[in-house]
């Protein structure tokens, strides 16, 4: 027991001291890192905090009331912020409809790309990087003409604005692909299946999909809250969509506004802190 | 851009297999199933040529054009009278600060996170809280900092109230350019460290643990071996923020209503106003204007970016 205990305190002096050798050179001590970490930590937070306290203002008294929330739970609420919870509905419809289009129109052509065309691959990630460097103002001067067909063909709905958000989530859903296909032996997968037999959808659909589960989640989520957030595309093209409905309902009742808009922040939170488990679980898994 | 974090590619054991597999037969494509695979590429082809290829052709194309359709360089002109390029000069000037700015404390907090465990949970939440923040421009931006310092926001009021400190002593700035700095700078700063945080981290122990062994300062190691290192990363990092920063538009929109200060406000203007005729095409002037600072700037990105992988992997 004695000398147990005697080799594990041997040990712990060897791991404090290679800790300090390698702090010399570049790590910050734990004080550093928590200073720098608590003050920016903290400055970002005041903002967050600051929209918390509005919502429990009562208008320019200077008290407070939960009123504004307790609103929201009232039973006219339904009718008082209908056009809120339109526009909410909006973006959940324009939400699945554009990761419908990461998942139909994308996502097989990385597949194909990836299997068929490796030729192709820097083209397709030049192609997918395009909607950082033509930013939504740009591109919606443009979009205006194009959407004036659209609505001819397909009619005014607001699903249609899933086109064009399609466009704008293409340089995320790309990465979150793309790192999840670059990680798996996806000629070797394809090419066994194929040896037993497999066709061509068979492999796609029972080996590749699951295989690029985490991808195309991520994918899904970053592209969700992509679509929850867009106001520039929305708003001058004259469609309602969550964003657009928040500024205007601000107008006449700042609160509520702020409530969906912490809310919306929350969700996204959430959204991408599962990203980012789904993203650091993905080395584990494959050691074990 | 916010998926930078995303796993590294384990490729590298993948691709020897995959290239000393004999290649079977059955998987090599016929000219009939190569075709077929083409077919596969249209839609998609389809689908990016109608929404991303011709709508940029569009805007830069109406640009060239009066409104009753005939060729102009009216337009183009246009760009150069005192206002349009005044606007041109606040863009510029508040993407360049708010990236500094940005890319300062971006590089403070990614320095921060230095040795803290990949995939840890500190790592994952910081993560997941930049990925968010560097998003989160727009309308709900311009709540938080009306509600923080707007003329009633929470900091407004303390510091009139306790320190007897009024910011807005020389006039309302929050709804005008300056007012613009302290939201941008709320999704540079993550911005920053989801782009330089895979740079810094990819530092090798090994390389502070030589020039520790043979007498160097932390100063020395910074100053000679972690900052040549790091200084295209950084250089990229900025260039990428100043394009965030030149492109964003819905925070500006939100909190500024009247005048168009920025090239995006002008931009609005342009494609909203039904009082003057033939501003649409403007527009178009305007959004060539955006696109060739936008491709200049990215290019210069890209250059970067390949000297810094080219260590980093």
């Amino acid at each position: 027991m004695g000398v147990l205990g005697a080799a594990g305190s041997h040990l712990a002096v060897a791991k404090v001291s290679a800790n300090q050798a390698v702090r010399i050179g570049a790590e910050p001590s734990t004080l550093a890192r928590r200073l720098i970490l608590g003050i920016i930590g903290g400055i970002f937070l005041i903002p967050v905090i600051a929209m918390i306290e509005f919502t429990f203002r009562n208008g320019l008294a200077g008290d407070y009331t939960t009123s504004h929330w307790t609103g929201l739970f009232s039973e006219d609420s339904a009718r008082t912020y209908r056009g809120l919870y339109q526009a909410i509905e909006n973006s959940l419809v324009l939400a699945a409809v554009t990761v419908g289009i990461v998942l139909v129109l994308l996502l097989p052509t990385m597949v194909l790309v990836h299997m068929q065309f490796p030729r192709l691959k820097r083209t397709l990630e030049f192609i997918c990087i395009i909607p950082i460097t033509v930013p939504a103002i740009v591109l919606v001067v443009g979009l205006a003409p194009v959407y004036s067909v659209v609505v001819h063909v397909l009619g005014g709905s607001t699903w249609t604005l899933a086109f064009a958000y399609g466009i704008t989530v293409l340089p995320y859903a790309y990465r979150a692909i793309q790192s999840n296909l670059d990680a798996i032996p996806v000629k070797t997968l394809s090419e066994a299946a194929s040896t037993l037999g497999a066709g061509w959808m068979t492999v796609l659909w029972k080996i590749l999909l699951p295989n690029l589960r985490r991808g195309v989640l991520a994918a899904s989520f970053i592209s969700i809250a992509v679509v929850l957030g867009e106001f520039t595309i929305a708003s001058l093209l004259n469609r309602r969509n969550l964003q657009t409905a928040l500024l205007q309902v601000s107008q006449s009742d700042p609160w509520v506004a702020v409530i969906f808009a912490l809310a919306a922040l929350a969700l996204a939170f959430i959204l991408l802190l599962i990203i980012g488990r789904l993203g650091s679980a993905t080395p584990s898994r494959r050691k074990s | 851009m916010s998926l930078a974090t995303a796993p590294a590619p384990e490729q590298d054991g993948v691709e020897l297999t995959a290239r000393h597999h004999p290649r079977v037969a059955l998987v090599k494509p016929s000219n009939r199933r190569r075709r077929l695979a083409y077919a596969g590429l249209t839609p998609f082809a389809a689908y990016v040529l109608i929404f991303l290829a011709l709508p940029t052709v569009l805007a830069v194309v109406t640009g060239f054009f009066s409104d009753d359709g005939s060729l102009t360089f009216e337009n183009i002109t246009g760009l150069f009278t005192p206002t349009i390029l005044a606007t041109f000069g606040s863009s510029f000037w508040l993407s360049g600060v708010t990236a500094v700015i940005g890319a300062v404390v971006g590089v403070l907090i990614c320095y921060a996170m230095l040795g803290t465990k990949v995939g840890g949970l500190l790592r994952t939440i910081i993560e997941s809280a930049a990925s968010v923040l560097a998003q989160f421009g727009g309308v709900m931006l311009a709540f938080a900092f009306i509600a923080t310092i707007g003329v009633q926001g929470l900091v407004t009021v303390i510091l009139r109230d306790t320190f007897g400190v009024d910011i807005f002593a020389d006039g309302v700035w929050l709804y005008q350019v300056p007012g613009l700095i302290l939201p941008y700078v709320y999704f540079q700063v993550p911005l920053m460290v989801i782009t330089f945080l895979p740079a810094l981290t990819a530092l090798r122990p090994q390389w502070a643990e030589a020039s520790a062994t043979l007498g160097g300062t932390r100063f020395a190691y910074w100053r000679y071996i972690a900052a040549p290192v790091l200084a295209p990363a950084f250089l990229g990092s900025l260039l990428l923020l100043f394009a965030n920063a030149f492109s964003s538009f819905a925070t500006a929109a939100a909190l500024i209503s009247q005048g168009s200060q920025i090239v995006p406000l002008q931009i609005r203007a342009a494609l909203v106003s039904e009082t003057v005729l033939g501003r649409e095409n403007m527009a178009g002037a305007l959004a060539l204007g955006m696109i060739v600072v936008m491709v200049v700037v990215m290019w210069a990105y890209s250059v970067l970016q390949a000297r810094t992988s080219r260590w980093q992997k």
